[in-house]
């Protein structure tokens, strides 16, 4: 197969991606209003019982509704990740992962560029995400709007990848609920997103391990420090890790030699 | 394309499209294939015949590369499957049972979806969609989303949708399954006049006697062995019996299929 083939059929799978976004109205404004309530009416009513501390990447006193902002991001794309995820389980109900699958190209390069496509569409919500806290008054430097799409990338990959890797376990649309409650929620809860780790760790020591320990923590910080030009190796470091582990752990999944295919593939 | 074009032509069809050679396959404990072997040949309309839980749909996923085959060999268009994944797939085009086509999109952005998987660039991809289309007769219905057509319409274009980068063989896979009748026999029909053609090999499963065609070349699975493969003639004369119900009913030694 060329190189040109190989670029087609990236581009193919990126305009499928974008079309559906496109006819999905509903989806795109469902994400940006999840993220804008946690900043408009949640952040709002926290900010006088939740003193921020100076921390990095900060050099003043914060708002809390500054604080929040990055992780807010950080939900967009972990909200987009299990939604392409949702979609994918969806698409092979439908069976247009089948029409993926059988076409000649190797399967690892078809479900990365499924990956990228998604991640390409959370790029966008994040960015627009952002334009409306800009005008809330949620001001970084200008450079960081440029200095964070890296950041928004790598996260993007990472949680897209772990949609991905769900996508391959969960056998049907119904068990989704479940994703919500036991992927979603605990990550978003137990990460910086909405409150540093030192207040988690004021209250338990446990949890704050857990945190520490999450990817989507070190997503948010990656995020963080990248809106404030500044480059954070050890949250970076971990998040590529995390992508390195769920995505070839994903790619194992789809393999027909032992993957869902096969196990699922009673009927 | 030129004399060495043709020459290479001649060459790749002497292979058949499809050889399918020793190959067996299990769930677990239950034993869904047992040493299955046939080839598809360019010319003909090749049935893959046999009752609902026979093997077909387990068959058709190892030809599709979407279960792996570790017993035995599949060959498309004379590439190994499993080791040439790539050219082997490249040389097939596949009409699933389920429906595959993305309701929202146009049936234009679901054939454009599917050229760039297959590494067309826009310009052939465009000429081969408009060919498609108009052989299927959907052509001036191009813009229309899928979601607006029936359910034989559908399916046309999802036959459109596998012909579109001239594979050597075409599967399909019970592909009247919920079409009512003028269109199912439609679609018998025009993949019929499409293998007799000469330009490719088909491999059409059903549990379908009323869709078989006298000059189709039958090959006749239950409980995952192959019981006969051959013409229609051959079969029943080996049967002794006068209709390809009745040579069911004796090969498969239980009540024939619908």
């Amino acid at each position: 197969m060329s190189l040109s083939h190989y670029y087609r059929a990236m581009i193919g799978i990126f305009g499928r991606e974008l079309l559906r976004f496109v006819h999905q109205r509903e989806r795109f404004v469902s994400a940006l209003v999840r993220p804008l309530m946690w900043l408009f009416i949640f952040a709002a009513g926290f900010r006088s019982t939740l003193g921020v501390a100076i921390i990095p990447p900060y050099e003043t006193y914060i708002l809390y509704e500054v604080y929040i902002t990055p992780g807010l991001v950080g939900m967009v794309q972990l909200f987009n990740g299990m939604q392409s995820s949702l979609s994918m389980v969806y698409d092979r109900e439908m069976g247009s992962m089948k029409t993926l699958l059988v076409s000649p190209l190797p399967r690892w390069y078809l479900l990365t560029s499924k990956l990228l496509a998604g991640v390409l569409v959370s790029v966008v919500q994040a960015y627009v995400f952002l334009l409306i806290a800009y005008f809330y008054g949620i001001e970084p430097p200008l450079l960081g709007y440029l200095t964070v799409l890296p950041a928004l990338i790598l996260s993007g990959l990472m949680l897209g990848s772990l949609g991905l890797l769900l996508s391959s376990f969960v056998k049907q649309l119904e068990n989704f609920a479940g994703v919500m409650n036991f992927v979603i929620f605990p990550m978003f809860f137990l990460s910086t997103a909405l409150y540093p780790l030192w207040k988690i760790q004021e209250s338990s020591k446990l949890l704050y391990r857990i945190s520490t320990l999450n990817p989507f923590t070190h997503a948010v910080e990656l995020i963080r420090f990248a809106l404030y030009n500044r480059f954070d190796l050890t949250s970076c470091f971990y998040t590529f890790c995390a992508l390195a582990l769920f995505l070839s752990l994903a790619i194992i999944g789809y393999n027909p030699r032992r993957g869902m295919m096969q196990r699922k593939g009673g009927a | 394309m030129g004399r060495g074009g043709q020459a290479m032509t001649l060459v790749k069809n002497s292979t058949p499209a499809l050889t399918v050679k020793d190959v067996s396959y299990a769930y677990g404990q239950k034993h869904a294939l047992d040493h299955v072997s046939f080839s598809v040949e360019t010319g003909h309309c090749n049935i893959l015949l046999g009752p609902n839980g026979a093997g077909k749909t387990t068959l058709f996923s190892l030809i599709t590369g979407l279960f792996d085959c570790p017993e035995g060999s599949i060959h498309i268009a004379g590439n190994n499957l499993r080791h040439n994944t790539s050219k082997a797939l490249a040389e097939l085009g596949t009409v699933f049972q389920q429906p595959t086509l993305d309701l929202d999109l146009s049936i234009r952005q679901n054939l454009q979806y599917h050229a760039a998987l297959y590494g067309m660039g826009k310009k052939a991809a465009s000429l081969r969609i408009d060919a498609e289309l108009e052989r299927q007769n959907i052509l001036e219905r191009s813009e229309e989303k899928v979601r607006q057509l029936n359910g034989g319409h559908r399916r046309r274009v999802e036959i459109a949708r596998a012909l579109l980068h001239k594979p050597r063989l075409l599967l399909l896979d019970e592909p009247t399954v919920g079409l009512d009748v003028p269109s199912r026999s439609s679609i018998v029909n025009h993949v019929h006049q499409l293998a007799a053609s000469g330009e490719i090999a088909v491999l059409w499963t059903t549990h379908l006697i009323d869709e078989i065609q006298p000059n189709d070349q039958l090959i006749i699975i239950d409980a995952g062995t192959i019981k006969a493969q051959g013409s229609i003639d051959a079969i029943q004369a080996d049967t002794e019996t006068d209709s390809i119900g009745a040579a069911f009913s004796v090969l498969t030694r239980r009540g024939g299929p619908t």
